[in-house]
């Protein structure tokens, strides 16, 4: 399997204090792998990192030659003065044939809307739109941060059920920063846990079970959802100290406890 | 009618048109970048540079394009590491500083101080054959350069990051904008002067915006706005014996009021 990006010892930060520090990160092709740390853990940073947005302080970046990435950013807001129809859109950054885009936009489930603007898009759809425009450079990698935010946990869901069907018929490799675990986890091959520097990292069984995992996220049912009762600055010294009654919640619990992590994500 | 055509007036004619049709390339950026202030900062600090120019008699374009040049380079790089203010602030404290600055250097200057207004406001029909010639080479260098980088600056106002990705570099491009922007400033001091220069990047381009369904199209609107205004604006100042510069960024004032009439008038029909 062919490396796509592989990064060493990577330290970024604002000012005079770091964000990231020492991070090493790698992905490699047809990879699903997802990012998981609580707010200013600095997940987006590692990926603007990735993209070539951001300079790293230290640490070395090699990226595959010839790597396409399909990249959905964070919070993209289009300036009402900017008139930008959905399928004037998807030429950027290079025209794509009249054809692709149609099946595109029927593959994302947005096709009727190819000459809307872009600024009257609902979060899903415009969400499906920055997805679409990503996929259409057919790339190797495809890059999602925080690509739910302001869904509801329907349309989040639906939409990560997308992404599992595109990646099946295209094989690309993806990577997810997110913080709703409960939808990404199962889905992926791999798992880093972030918080300035990487926590833990490997199959989401392994990672949903280790206590740094647990320190930073809580223990949720069978291990595989996030409680975020807790506040986010954590020590690894001070392990399992919440959260223990859940432990022991039986299978069937899952949905409901997804339930719950959503409305304590929210607040 | 016959002054209409006289040499001078045609001379007018071409130098407007030339800076009207090139202005909206970078105006439709300014404003989907919101960059007008930072326009202003760059034009005002024009009057120094012709106060310069005079000093070392070089070519006015020569001193405008050098100073609008450094002050666009130190507003961007002072906006990646402004401290503690705003865009805005800081644009406004650089702007007004170039301007006073340039006004006192001017003032210096004995032969330059009668020519102030020139320098302010334009002065259109005093340009000269070799004055048409350097709008229309600079032009068409503005235009050539925002055509070739088009997709990449449309990308990056969409957003940087996407930019990135896509393995472009929008720091260059925004330093391209920001160079082709000090020399639209130099074309245009002759034309509608220093302080008017940031009229022709905006208005056209704000008149376009309700009718363009596409950043090409509202290009396009925005040229034909401009084009319209700079012969109109000859036409009224002929007729009015009105000031050329003031009077062609009125009459795009008054394509842009009667843009949003028109949109007024179809809601409510």
């Amino acid at each position: 399997m062919s490396r796509l990006i592989e990064a060493k010892g990577l330290s970024a930060g604002f000012g005079g204090t770091d964000v990231l520090s020492g991070v090493d990160f790698h992905i490699d092709g047809g990879e699903i792998v997802t990012v998981v740390g609580p707010n200013g853990s600095g997940k987006s940073t590692l990926m603007r990192m990735l993209v070539g947005a951001l300079s790293p302080r230290a640490g070395r970046i090699t990226r595959m030659p010839g790597l396409r990435l399909g990249y959905v950013p964070q919070r993209l807001s289009i300036d009402p003065t900017l008139p930008l129809s959905v399928s004037r859109f998807l030429d950027l950054p290079r025209p794509a044939g009249r054809a692709a885009k149609a099946a595109m936009l029927e593959r994302v489930g947005i096709s009727a809307l190819a000459d809307r603007p872009l600024a009257g898009l609902s979060g899903g759809q415009y969400q499906r739109a920055l997805l679409a425009r990503a996929l259409l450079v057919d790339p190797h990698l495809l890059i999602l941060d925080e690509a739910t935010q302001g869904m509801d946990q329907r349309g989040s869901a639906d939409f990560y059920a997308l992404i599992a069907t595109l990646r099946e018929e295209m094989g690309t490799a993806v990577l997810m920063v997110s913080h709703e675990l409960h939808v990404v986890m199962s889905a992926s091959d791999r798992v880093v846990c972030l918080n300035g520097h990487v926590c833990c990292e490997g199959a989401p069984e392994i990672v949903s079970s280790a206590p740094e995992y647990r320190a930073l996220f809580g223990t949720g049912t069978h291990g595989a959802l996030a409680l975020y009762r807790h506040e986010h600055d954590h020590s690894h010294d001070h392990d399992h100290h919440h959260g223990h009654g859940h432990d022991h919640g039986d299978r069937h619990h899952h949905d409901h406890g997804a339930a719950l992590d959503k409305t304590g994500t929210d607040n | 009618m016959s002054g209409l055509f006289s040499e001078f007036m045609i001379r007018a004619a071409l130098a407007g048109l030339g800076v009207a049709v090139a202005a909206p390339f970078l105006g439709v950026f300014v404003v989907w970048r919101r960059m007008a202030y930072f326009g202003d900062a760059t034009a005002h600090a024009a009057v120094m540079g012709v106060a310069l120019s005079l000093m070392l008699h070089l070519p006015v374009y020569l001193g405008v394009a050098g100073v609008a040049v450094i002050m666009a380079l130190s507003v961007a790089a002072m906006e990646s590491g402004r401290p503690g203010l705003g865009a805005d602030s800081l644009l406004g404290v650089l702007s007004h500083g170039a301007l006073a600055i340039g006004l006192i250097a001017v003032s210096f200057l004995p032969g330059a101080r009668l020519n102030l207004e020139a320098y302010l406001f334009g002065d259109i029909l005093a340009v000269s054959w070799g004055d048409v010639g350097v709008i229309w080479g600079g032009a068409a260098a503005i235009i050539a350069v925002i055509g070739w980088r088009w997709r990449a600056l449309l990308t990056a106002t969409v957003n940087p990051d996407l930019a990135w990705s896509s393995g472009m570099n929008p720091d260059r491009d925004r330093r391209i904008l920001t160079l082709a922007l000090a020399l639209l400033v130099a074309l245009a001091i002759k034309v509608v002067g220093a302080l008017l220069i940031t009229a022709l990047l905006v208005i056209p381009a704000a008149a376009a915006r309700p009718f363009a369904r596409s950043p090409e199209a509202m290009l396009g609107f925005g040229v034909a706005v401009g084009g319209v205004a700079a012969l109109g604006g000859l036409g009224l100042s002929y007729g009015l014996d009105s000031p050329a510069g003031p009077s062609i960024v009125a009459v795009a004032v008054a394509l842009f009021a009667l843009g949003r009439m028109a949109l007024v008038w179809r809601r409510v029909e």
